[in-house]
């Protein structure tokens, strides 16, 4: 049962490491000069798409968590505007931190609203697509004990590995190497990228290695 | 500069680009241009105060030769060559904002000078370049008027000796130099490549050139001119010059001369090559003068016994490359060898800082202990005895070293007593280290026996703090990092207020969940052999205590202060990257617009006043809360002169004067506002001196500390400029936020608050425009009401000003850890209030009291399952009562002599009875000794406590309920009063185990 869910688990994270590697190559075949650092708004709204896409199909398609009893029309409406709502708010409140942490306010407004909308990707989608917009389980699954599934571990750790990645990724900016990469916000967004590729690629990983460990209340 | 462009390209001249060392400041780069020498980075802080130059220079070499000299210009000349000077006009060079008069006071001797034409040397130096670059950068639109006014005195003073060269036999020389350039932002000091690099033209008719001779400038030393401006004046080269001669300017002359002139630089630096270096012998620079100088003496034999042509002229090129190879040499090696390194010295100096090093490194743990106390111990006899051997052994090596030692030594120049107090200190340090060492060592051992407890684990917040001062010290290794440390700090800062909002957060919505829970708790007390009533019974006390004791955070806060605590990391964050706006500091984005430059510009002097006003005002409202009526006064009155000097010296405007042209220095308002700063600082040095005779005036301390802390601000408000007075307001805010909001809310340690008061005070002295660039440092606070320059005042008020942000930080630090500890010895908080050491001592009691109860209830359980039974459901039941009787203390008794429900059972089983009562007298003895472990804890607190209505009721209380105990059957309930009275004290609100442990 548990090995067959972390396979499940594995299967899934592969996929969507693999739609981040398309979205770096299946764009250049329809659009000419097209480059990560120099087209960087591109593909990040590719990939932003790509993975966005990938999340929702493997959520209808594997369906971790079964708990949705009523299934109206009405309902799956109300549900699906109110994830909308949330991904739009978490855009934007990405955005207030970043201008916080220094961001310029005006110029580069579109390249750190694109960084906001690709940190949410990696971090708010999964978590409406497994937890639906329910404040109090996105509040449980990250507060110290509250994890009841190897879906929400693993949930937990490419989220915070997200963050991580994004937050690292601001610190060779001030470097002199006159990259091209060093460019707000390529750096950051390239850390965010990163750090949701390991933590997909770790998570099954490590909940392989603990499984022995691991006791959730609902198992 | 078309004169000076035409001169380049086409005239008779040569032109070079010179490379400054480093420090790029007018007064080393002065003496490395006259004395060819290398200056150190000490000649920055004498920048400010030149002392008369004692080195042999051009200068004093021409006096010597009985040449006239006349200078112009920068003053810093007239102070580095008193009376060399047959004539001179000094400019001070410190009043930046001044640039077209201290060019007019060189220009209008010019023409007089150069009519009378009765001197040998004219220095001119020009400043209004480096001032206007000071002011507003090198893409100031006045850049470009100075320079076409350089460039027409140029054409003045070219002319002029052309058309007097022909009255004279010997030829003119002009050499346009500039000291150091200019950075991006335009000001100098650092080492980039635009600061670095100057122009260096010789102008001369001697030199000849062929038309469409195009040449490159040359990269050469600047410390070069020294030497080719000693050969070209026909005098010695200065003897600690490390130049070499700027070959192409002598290139025009005959063979022999060429020769000589190379053979007298080779010589002087071999010379200065045997001084410095022992084994000068085998330096490759002299081997190849030696080498020369045969070759020489064999092309003069050659040149005085035939006079003809072309072996003469290939030995004499041969000999001339041999030359400048060993000047190359010769230059490069001296550069690298001429600073001396006086070892002993250095050793010493490097033991003790290592000594200190040790000292800090042994006592960190201690200080990031929850108490954060620091204890050195110091009065050991083996250690005294340590001491004097070593004492010993140091004066030994001392006086060794200094007798046997060749060249100078500073720390054997220093009189006997000095050097003493060096050996005591660096002595009682090596035994302070050792005591230490054996303390950790012996200490080690005892505490590793101690249980770990589980409260202590690491959060989040502590992760942050260690993993950022340790990035952050890793970050110094790369020069990138140095130049923009303000980013870094500035990261680590949002971050640091990201972390903190989490953790209100995390409070606040989910309650405790770092409290163990309950089951966890239980098992540890209880084995597998435990009755389930048991168990679920102590579970549920606990869960009820808690519930009943400990209300949750959001229920103590209510309200706005609630949304206060949570808003405030924002509100922090928000202040933070205002702040970050208002200077753009560093290297990279220097040249940004800021808010800085926008207010400081002329235009914007209305918003600029407007926003000081309110500043100081906001200053006023933070501060004054804390002092005392005199000083509030003191405060308010100290605050207004400082707008009337900003008003004065005219960079802010009275509402009702918008347009005053009339500007002073403000010294009369300024020293207004020294009163005032030094009449707070004496009050706050005043009640601290009384609280500490009057041992318990606590409050008086705080108080005392806050006033040395206005003190301290109204200082900052008068040094920092009008458009940095933000800075100041928002550091109040920021600190008066953190210790309502965060600290006193969420209990930070002592090591935690200590850390972020610190990279607070870093962020602070960036966000006041400061960088790790000596370029930054703003002068002009150092003469705030000073007339002339003072040299001590004014380098503590620079100091002050520079620094304001961290030291501000730092005397808050004490405030608030001062108030703090005062705090927690409150009685009417103690209850709430938890010490933690109280909280980890009651924690023993609670796994004492529970192994305790098991081994009680295992034992009665084997034989009275049932009517224990009976007798604890009854107590359950009553057990609200009782812990609403327990916290009433003196009523417990009351509670026993009511409960009938053990009286009952005793004659059903008088055989249980017995056993239970031994048993029960033996848990007596034990809950005895627990409140008396209890009462012993709270009778620690000092005399006030005793005072307290509680604690005396309590002390009333213990007793009587143990004298009550006398029959079994009376006192089990008692008994599980006390119990329950000690669990409740026990088990603190969770708030206060959260996650600041």
């Amino acid at each position: 049962m548990k090995d067959t869910d972390i396979k499940r688990l594995l299967y899934t994270h592969l996929l969507c490491i693999f739609s981040i590697i398309l979205s770096v190559f299946i764009p250049s075949l329809f659009l000419e000069n097209f480059s990560i650092l120099e087209t960087h708004l591109t593909w990040l709204c590719v990939c932003s798409g790509f993975v966005t896409a990938v999340n929702l199909v493997l959520y209808l398609a594997v369906k971790p968590n079964t708990s949705s009893k009523r299934s109206s029309l009405s309902h799956k409406v109300t549900r699906f505007l109110k994830c909308c709502i949330y991904f739009l708010m978490s855009c934007f409140s990405f955005h207030v931190i970043f201008v916080l942490y220094g961001a310029p306010l005006i110029e580069l407004a579109l390249e750190t609203f694109l960084f906001a909308v690709i940190l949410s990707t990696f971090t708010t989608v999964p978590c409406l697509c497994l937890l639906g917009p329910n404040l109090k389980a996105w509040l449980r699954v990250f507060s110290r004990n509250g994890v009841t599934s190897i879906w929400e571990n693993s949930l937990q750790m490419t989220t915070i590995s997200s963050f991580v990645g994004a937050w690292l990724g601001a610190l060779p900016i001030p470097l002199d190497w006159e990259r091209p990469w060093q460019v707000w916000p390529i750096s950051c967004t390239l850390g965010a990228t990163f750090g949701y590729v390991a933590g997909l690629v770790v998570s099954p990983l490590w909940i392989y290695w603990n499984r022995k460990q691991l006791t959730y209340k609902n198992n | 500069m078309p004169y000076t462009t035409y001169l380049v390209e086409k005239g008779a001249s040569h032109s070079f680009v010179a490379e400054a060392k480093p420090p790029t400041v007018t007064m080393p780069r002065i003496k490395a241009l006259m004395t060819g020498s290398l200056p150190g980075f000490v000649d920055v802080v004498r920048n400010l105060n030149s002392p008369a130059l004692l080195e042999d220079s051009v200068i004093r070499q021409a006096k010597t030769a009985g040449k006239r000299i006349i200078f112009y210009g920068d003053e810093t000349w007239v102070k580095l060559f008193p009376k060399h000077f047959a004539e001179y006009d000094g400019t001070t060079s410190f009043f930046v904002s001044d640039y077209t008069e201290v060019d007019n006071n060189v220009t209008r001797h010019l023409d007089k000078v150069l009519k009378r034409g009765d001197w040998d040397m004219l220095i001119l130096h020009y400043l209004g370049l480096d001032h206007i670059g000071h002011i507003s950068g090198p893409n100031s639109p006045l850049i470009g008027h100075k320079l076409s006014e350089m460039d027409s005195m140029l054409m003045k003073i070219h002319t002029s000796l052309q058309s007097k060269e022909r009255e004279t036999p010997l030829p003119n020389l002009l050499v346009l130099c500039g000291d150091h350039g200019m950075s991006e932002t335009g000001s100098h000091g650092a080492s980039s490549m635009e600061e670095v690099n100057t122009p260096l033209i010789l102008i001369s008719s001697a030199f000849e050139r062929k038309p469409g001779d195009i040449r490159h400038p040359k990269h050469v030393q600047q410390t070069d001119v020294a030497a080719t401006l000693a050969i070209a004046l026909g005098l010695p080269i200065p003897k600690d010059s490390v130049g070499s001669l700027l070959f192409p300017v002598v290139e025009g002359r005959p063979m022999r001369e060429q020769l000589r002139f190379l053979h007298l630089n080779t010589v002087q630096l071999s010379k200065l090559l045997q001084e410095n270096v022992p084994s000068y012998e085998k330096d490759p620079g002299f081997e190849q003068f030696k080498m020369s100088e045969r070759l020489h003496g064999n092309w003069i034999r050659l040149y005085l016994e035939e006079k003809h042509s072309e072996v003469l002229f290939n030995l004499g090129s041969k000999v001339l490359r041999q030359y400048l190879a060993a000047l190359k040499t010769l230059s490069l090696s001296l550069s690298t060898q001429v600073a001396q390194y006086d070892m002993y010295s250095m050793m010493v100096g490097t033991v003790v800082v290592l000594e200190v090093l040790t000292l800090l490194l042994l006592s960190v743990p201690q200080a990031l202990h929850r108490k954060a106390e620091l204890e050195v111990p110091l009065s050991s006899p083996g250690f005294s005895l340590l001491f004097y051997l070593v004492i010993l052994v140091l004066s030994a090596v001392h006086v060794i070293v200094c007798t046997s030692a060749e060249s100078s030594c500073y720390f054997c120049g220093l009189s006997w007593l000095a050097a003493g107090g060096v050996m005591v200190l660096a002595s009682a340090l090596l035994c302070v280290i050792v005591s230490v060492l054996t303390n950790v060592l012996v200490g080690g051992n005892t505490s590793r026996k101690n249980p770990v407890h589980p409260s202590s684990r690491w959060s989040e917040l502590d992760l942050l703090i260690l993993l950022g001062t340790a990035g952050h010290v890793l970050s110094l290794g790369a020069s990138s990092f140095v130049e923009e440390e303000h980013q870094t700090w500035y990261f680590l800062v949002n971050t640091l207020c990201l972390a903190l909002s989490q953790e209100t957060y995390r409070n606040y919505f989910l309650g405790d969940d770092s409290e163990p829970p309950c089951g966890l708790h239980v098992e540890q007390g209880l084995d597998g052999a435990t009755p389930a009533w048991q168990d679920g019974s102590a579970c549920d006390a606990l869960e009820r205590d808690k519930g009943h004791r400990s209300p949750s955070p959001s229920q103590v806060l209510r309200g706005h202060k609630k949304w206060m605590v949570l808003a405030s990391p924002w509100l922090i964050l928000a202040c933070c990257r205002l702040l970050r706006s208002l200077n753009q500091t560093g290297v990279q984005w220097a040249h940004r617009p800021d808010l800085g430059h926008w207010l400081t510009s002329s235009d914007h002097k209305a918003e600029l006043s407007v926003l000081a006003a309110i500043s100081l005002l906001v200053v006023f409202v933070l501060v004054q809360r804390g002092c005392s009526s005199v000083s509030k006064a003191a405060l308010a009155l100290g605050l207004l002169g400082v707008y009337c000097y900003r008003a004065a010296i005219g960079s802010v405007q009275f509402p009702w004067r918008p347009d005053s042209q009339d500007i002073s220095k403000g010294i009369i308002e300024a020293r207004f506002v020294y009163i005032f700063v030094l009449g707070i600082l004496f009050t706050g040095t005043k009640d601290l001196l009384k609280s500490q005779v009057i041992a318990a005036d606590f409050k008086l301390k705080t108080v005392g500390l806050w006033e040395i802390h206005s003190g301290l601000v109204l200082l900052a408000a008068l040094l920092f400029r009008p458009h940095n007075l933000p800075v100041l307001a928002f550091s109040l805010l920021i600190q008066t936020l953190m210790t309502k909001f965060i600290w006193k809310p969420l209990r930070h340690d002592a090591a935690e608050i200590t850390v972020m008061h610190y990279w607070f005070g870093q962020a602070f002295f960036y966000f006041q425009g400061n960088s790790n660039n000596i370029a930054t440092v703003d002068i002009s606070a150092g003469f705030v009401g000073l007339d002339t320059y003072v040299e001590i005042p004014a380098v503590l008020l620079t100091a002050f000003g520079t620094y304001a942000g961290p030291v501000l930080w730092a005397s808050h630090l004490v405030y608030f850890l001062s108030s703090e500890t005062r705090s927690t010895w409150r009685p009417s908080t103690w209850v709430s209030q938890h010490l933690e050491s109280q909280h980890l001592a009651s924690q023993h009691l609670v796994s004492q009291h529970l192994e305790s109860q098991h081994l009680a209830s295992q034992h009665l359980a084997s034989q009275h399952l049932e009517s224990q039974h009976l007798v604890s459901q009854h107590l359950e039941s009553q057990h609200p009562a009782s812990q609403h009787l327990a916290s009433q203390h003196p009523e417990s008794q009351h509670l026993a002599s009511q409960h009938p429900a053990s009286q009952h059972l005793a004659p059903q089983h008088p055989e249980s009875q017995h056993l239970a009562s031994q048993h029960l007298a033996s848990q007596h003895l034990e809950s005895q000794h627990l409140a008396s472990q209890h009462l012993e804890s709270r009778i620690q607190i000092p005399g006030e406590q005793l005072s307290s209505p509680h604690l005396n009721q309590q002390l009333v209380s213990a007793p009587s309920s143990i004298t009550e105990a006398r029959s079994p059957s009376l006192h089990f309930p008692i008994y599980k009063a006390t119990v329950f009275r000690i669990r409740e004290v026990v088990n603190p609100p969770p708030w206060q185990t959260g996650s600041g442990l």
